[in-house]
């Protein structure tokens, strides 16, 4: 018999009841990181040689190099010199700052997981246009993605992977991974049915239909996907540096413990100068794109 | 008649998940009120039987909900019919695996749209090139081809713009090259210039008719506006609510109507720029001096020929100026004013 009755204090199970549980899931998923923390390191090998290999690319080349690159990319991608002289006096501000190491490093990181995500996410918001029924699935896990508190999963990656870069490359695409796949499950359902009843009189193979038609008409929304992303990923560079992941994540991490105001701010400046970039040159591209086909059907 | 081209047989098509399971209510005559009320199926197609010969332009003519849509994407089964045979050049369209079905569509049949349908991410040379890339040909070949049909229908100054940029007039001129670029037997043209204005549309049938005259292909044309149908059809069917009400010569559906429905469509319809003089003309002879009529003379250039001469019979002639039949001034105004009833 219980000290109170049922309807004045929640009846809830017993202590005893619930340690046995947390122990018995916690050791159970202890005993899967350790007979296979190694196999599933080893998968995740080659992309750890991939960060690293982009990271010492970054890290050893000139620092007028990089920024004539980047300089390039955003032309190239946004075609507006604003945008370019936005990220030469960003650049500028970082390296006269000190903050260059740091900022490849993180460059580098967003730059793979973008990469990573697009990969992964691509693919799946396909699936998920193509069939209501993964698409019911998939949108209840993405929605516990987006709200799960990152610390939280950061724990399984972490007891799975050891503290480094790959569990903070998992981390950070967890986190940032869910615009790209519903932006891409929009878009492709989005595409005009009358073209796609178009292409499939002209005898168009499903692939051909995705690669020619349903793809092509959904780029500017999954390019939006992308660049939510892309930010999404930035926003995530903090939080990745508590388990051990290099750039501009660490000197903050410092400044929340040693109080150092200025150093964090700076920092926290940077990422900024970097988010602004990267949305604009990707939002820039995306428009681009839509001006080109935005007038169709208005003959 | 030649052998048909297209030759459907006892096509129906219901709307629904239970439609096959409803057939056979259907064949015994259930409505397409009960059938929705009782099942909540649709019915798209009754019963229909058609035949159309090689190298013609049939028209398929209704109000909008008549099944005219419907019939038409049965041809290259973009909608797969309930029961029936769909039988194209002696194939059966309705048995065909995929591969086959997409050879057929590549290359034997392909579709003008209502709404144009054309790719907004494509020019237009990518677009009239589209159904050559699917077919997989090599690009140097494709390129030639599309020039080809885009030079054809009058687009060589737009080829690399996009459908947004163009009117739409231009934009289904596109579509009609798309169409064409594939070589197919048959063309499938849904209500391919209804969206158009009306100068645009007299236009596009003017351009549509020259093509068919170098081209003769087997075209099938579904619009809902009569006077589109009598123009540019050899031969029109009139569906009304999934079911056929009438196939023939524009100008036998005019002069005689097979319903009510049918007559109330024609009953506007100016006879005398329609119908031919051998359709009205009598057995009989006439002075020498009487107008001669050639065959294939329209009504009102008949009456215009008897008035001129101020004669009240004229007769009709072969090519040769052999005689045929008389025809008189009081045969052609009946012919051109009188009401028509439907043959009982």
């Amino acid at each position: 018999m219980a000290k109170n009755a049922w309807w004045i204090e929640f009846p809830q199970m017993e202590r005893e009841t619930l340690v046995a549980i947390r122990k018995a899931l916690d050791g159970a998923y202890r005993d899967f990181s350790r007979s296979y923390g190694d196999v599933i390191e080893a998968v995740f090998e080659p992309l750890l040689y991939f960060l690293v290999w982009f990271e010492k690319l970054l890290l050893n080349a000139p620092w007028w190099s990089v920024l004539l690159a980047v300089c390039a990319l955003a032309y190239l991608t946004s075609r507006s010199w604003k945008i370019v002289a936005g990220a030469i006096v960003a650049f500028l501000f970082i390296g006269f700052f000190g903050m260059w190491e740091d900022t490849m490093s993180t460059m580098s990181m967003i730059a793979v997981s973008t990469l990573l995500a697009i990969a992964l996410g691509v693919p799946v918001g396909i699936l998920m246009a193509r069939s209501n029924r993964t698409q019911a699935v998939v949108t209840p896990l993405l929605d516990v993605m987006q709200t799960m508190p990152a610390f939280v999963y950061l724990i399984p990656v972490v007891m799975l992977l050891g503290i480094g870069k790959v569990p903070g490359l998992l981390a950070v695409v967890i986190y940032a991974i869910p615009p790209v796949i519903r932006l891409t499950n929009l878009g492709i359902r989005l595409v005009d049915r009358e073209v796609l009843e178009a292409s499939d009189a002209f005898g168009a193979s499903g692939w051909q239909r995705l690669v020619g038609v349903q793809i092509p008409l959904a780029f500017p929304t999954i390019m939006a996907g992308v660049n939510q992303t892309i930010m999404m990923a930035l926003a995530m560079v903090v939080i990745a540096s508590m388990i051990g992941v290099q750039g501009l994540g660490q000197p903050v991490l410092r400044s929340i413990t040693n109080q150092y105001f200025t150093l964090g701010l700076l920092n926290g400046l940077a990422i900024v100068a970097l988010a602004i970039i990267f949305d604009r040159v990707s939002q820039a591209y995306g428009k681009r794109l839509q001006l080109q086909y935005k007038q169709a059907h208005h003959g | 008649m030649a052998e048909p081209m297209i030759r459907i047989q006892g096509l129906y098509k219901i709307f629904g998940a239970a439609g096959e399971a409803v057939l056979p209510m259907v064949r015994d005559g259930m409505g397409k009120q009960e059938l929705l009320d009782t099942h909540g199926c649709v019915l798209g197609l009754r019963d229909i039987n058609m035949s159309v010969p090689p190298r013609c332009i049939q028209v398929v003519m209704g109000l909008s909900g008549s099944g005219k849509s419907t019939l038409i994407r049965h041809i290259n089964r973009l909608i797969a019919p309930t029961a029936g045979e769909i039988i194209v050049d002696g194939t059966d369209v309705a048995g065909m695996d995929g591969a086959t079905l997409r050879e057929f569509r590549r290359h034997r049949a392909s579709m003008v749209f209502q709404r144009f349908a054309l790719m907004p991410h494509r020019s237009v040379r990518d677009n009239v090139a589209y159904g050559l890339t699917v077919q997989g040909l090599q690009s140097a070949d494709v390129e030639k081809r599309a020039s080809r049909w885009i030079e054809r229908v009058g687009l060589q100054d737009f080829a690399d713009r996009y459908p947004g940029e163009l009117s739409g007039g231009m934009q289904q001129r596109v579509g009609l090259g798309r169409a064409l670029a594939t070589d197919p037997d048959i063309l499938l043209m849904d209500e391919a210039f209804s969206a158009l204005d009306p100068l645009i549309r007299y236009d596009m049938q003017n351009m549509l008719l020259d093509l068919q005259t170098e081209l003769k292909k087997t075209i099938v044309f579904i619009t809902h506006d009569l006077d589109e149908a009598l123009r540019i059809g050899d031969n029109v069917a009139i569906l009304r609510d999934g079911g056929m009400v009438q196939q023939g010569k524009p100008q036998d559906i005019v002069l005689t109507p097979a319903d009510d429905y049918v007559a109330d469509f024609v009953k506007d319809v100016n006879r005398g720029k329609l119908v031919r003089v051998e359709s009205i003309m009598k057995p009989g002879t006439t002075c020498a001096s009487a107008p001669a009529i050639p065959i294939g003379t329209r009504l009102e250039r008949a009456a215009l020929a008897l008035s001129e001469a101020a004669a009240k019979l004229g007769k009709v002639t072969d090519r040769d100026g052999t005689a045929l039949g008389i025809v008189s001034q009081l045969d052609l105004l009946d012919a051109m004013v009188r009401r028509r009833r439907p043959s009982p």
